[in-house]
């Protein structure tokens, strides 16, 4: 059992999945990073919308890590559907209450000010832990 | 900055991107034992070093002049950032002997780009 998981943990990270890692990785980073400035020099200006960027910058994080088979793949199919549930609400809400988003986050407007990466990248994530997932042990 | 440094480093990261897409396409592994792979790595290492320089000469300039509205933390952030983004990518790279380690050399020389036009962007709001 515990060999039939390390072999999908291998399969998560390998090919197509390398390459996700490396986006995902990317975005942890630089989501990291980001809110890391926002929260450290200006919090009061826009403390929803930083939260919310911190909170991304945790998920991409996580989902980085589990993807790359440090934690199991469970945690990646939470965080990749957490991803997903947030940048869908914050998206929507971004454009609903724009007044509560004085600064854009990750996820305003769905992802817009990313190329929309954000919103693509859990899609992505999801349908890869179901592919690799689906695959009989060689 | 340095305007032409930065133009000239944009255009030799997308011919890399490039570059690796193509042997994502065609089916060709970063072997480094192919003329093809072989060229590609000279190109990120030349780009590497272009971007070094780039490091050293825009922390010369920023000490350099009236900061004004100027976020230097993120500005920083993206150099140290920019010149980071390749070797640890390469390394990820040929974790991979397949041709998905040439698609993760294409997201790595694909991210330089956008971090010089950020770069761009902070520096425009100097004093």
């Amino acid at each position: 059992m515990a060999e039939r998981r390390d072999e999908l943990k291998e399969t998560t990270r390998s090919g197509p999945g390398r390459m996700l890692i490396a986006v995902y990785g990317i975005f942890a980073v630089a989501a990291t990073a980001r809110s890391a400035v926002q929260i450290g020099t200006r919090f009061d200006q826009a403390p929803l919308a930083y939260v919310l960027s911190a909170f991304a910058a945790v998920v991409y994080v996580v989902a980085t890590a589990a993807l790359a088979g440090v934690v199991s793949r469970r945690v990646a199919y939470l965080a990749c559907g957490v991803e997903l549930a947030g940048v869908l609400v914050v998206g929507a809400a971004s454009l609903v209450f724009a007044d509560a988003f004085p600064d854009a986050t990750v996820w305003s407007d769905f992802g817009g000010g990313y190329g929309f990466v954000p919103l693509v990248l859990p899609v992505l994530g999801l349908l890869w832990l179901r592919h690799t997932g689906r695959r009989p042990p060689s | 900055m340095i305007q032409v440094l930065a133009t000239a480093l944009t255009v030799v990261a997308l011919v890399a991107a490039l570059w690796s897409l193509v042997l994502v396409i065609t089916d060709r592994p970063i072997t480094l034992a192919t003329k093809p792979t072989l060229g590609l790595a000279a190109v990120v290492v030349l780009l590497e070093v272009g971007l070094l320089v780039q490091a050293v000469v825009a922390t010369v300039n920023v000490l350099g002049v009236d900061r004004g509205e100027m976020n230097l933390a993120t500005f920083f952030g993206y150099l140290v950032a920019v010149v980071a983004v390749l070797p640890v990518g390469a390394f990820w790279a040929l974790g991979d002997r397949s041709r998905w380690g040439a698609g993760v050399l294409a997201v790595a020389c694909l991210s330089v780009p956008v971090m010089i036009l950020r770069l761009d962007q902070i520096w425009a709001t100097h004093g």
